[in-house]
């Protein structure tokens, strides 16, 4: 039952993303690229760019544009979306009534201390899993690579046009 | 005006107005949610910031429902999460719709060939500044390499890596800090 397997997929990936948008991606291309394999590396890819030059959190947009893709069906899109929220609203609501309690909770906080440096690493794998050869074409990809690190990092270039700019280079280029 | 009209307009404008996601969108929710609508103090809203960044999901979802909670209880927490991934929701669901046609196109394969590396680039960034916030010693600073090795070699999912650093936390704050 596809419906089953992708309210489960994606209410797990909502569960377990700590740390952000980057740090969802390497969960959810663990679930949907290597276990599932519903999508391949390059259209991952490609949602992410879509993701990122559309307004919403990037959660959000792979949830959906994923659950679409799947099912070919709204229904499969709405099942996806849903479900990443829904643990945000377990969570997040249980935590509201207990406020006051859980803003100092010793162990909360310990045990989030443990997780941040998993969070560095699970970027890290996002970004070293996506360097296939359906990415990385020759060695033109590297230099765009390059250019459009260096001009978010030091440049401080808004990432948004960075990725315009690069498809408008791949525009010329390729 | 009704107040679900309120929070549902409010939360559907942070939505559709967030690209990039993540951070981009916390000065346009504080406008809107501090300044504007005067829903939360300054101090509030930066306790529900710490709270939803520190909870699992979706930041911008987390805030939602954490501010819609505290307007109008579970029916407000529902009217905002679904107010502010609506935008996000339709777009993405018309993209999905024409890009499948438009995939094999050969203009549209040259653009996205050329922004896939940038993606990649875009993923890596961040690990420069974050780095340093977390301040990592000898001892974690080993973590994140672990967790590289054990997910792109060993292909282990990352929620139990995820799990063992939740433990791995405890283990630390109940041995040495008590």
């Amino acid at each position: 039952m596809i419906y089953l397997q992708l309210f489960i997929t994606f209410f797990k990936i909502g569960l377990f993303t700590f740390g952000g948008g980057y740090a969802m991606i390497s969960l959810i291309q663990n679930e949907v690229v290597v276990k599932h394999q519903w999508i391949d590396a390059s259209t991952f890819t490609d949602i992410i760019a879509i993701s990122q030059m559309t307004p919403g959190p990037i959660g959000i947009n792979s949830a959906t544009y994923v659950g679409y893709s799947v099912t070919d069906s709204v229904w499969g899109a709405l099942v996806a979306t849903v479900a990443v929220c829904l643990p945000s609203f377990i969570i997040i609501l249980l935590i509201a009534y207990l406020y006051k309690q859980f803003k100092r909770n010793k162990w909360f906080e310990a045990a989030l201390k443990g997780i941040r440096p998993v969070v560095l690493g699970l970027i890290a794998s996002a970004a070293i899993l996506l360097v296939t050869a359906d990415n990385f074409i020759d060695w033109k990809s590297w230099v765009i690579f390059g250019v459009a690190f260096a001009a978010t990092q030091w440049g401080k270039v808004n990432p948004i046009l960075v990725i315009i700019l690069a498809g408008f280079v791949g525009f010329l280029i390729y | 005006m009704n107040v679900y009209l309120e929070i549902f307009t409010t939360f559907s404008k942070i939505g559709a107005f967030t690209i990039g996601g993540g951070y981009a969108m916390l000065p346009i929710i504080q406008r809107e949610v501090v300044e504007k609508k005067g829903w939360l103090s300054k101090e509030d809203f930066l306790d529900v910031l710490a709270i939803s960044q520190s909870a699992p999901g979706v930041f911008v979802i987390n805030i939602s429902i954490f501010i819609g909670e505290r307007l109008k209880g579970f029916k407000g927490s529902v009217v905002a999460a679904f107010a502010s991934a609506f935008p996000s929701f339709v777009i993405i669901l018309l993209i999905a719709m024409f890009f499948s046609a438009f995939k094999d196109n050969e203009t549209v394969n040259s653009i996205f060939t050329g922004m896939r590396p940038a993606v990649v680039a875009l993923i890596a960034v961040p690990l420069i500044a974050m780095s340093k916030s977390v301040n990592l010693n000898k001892y974690t600073s080993l973590i994140p390499f672990a967790t590289v090795l054990l997910i792109v070699l060993l292909g282990i999912s990352p929620i139990y890596i995820i799990i063992s650093g939740a433990i791995l936390g405890l283990f630390y704050f109940y041995l040495v800090k008590r």
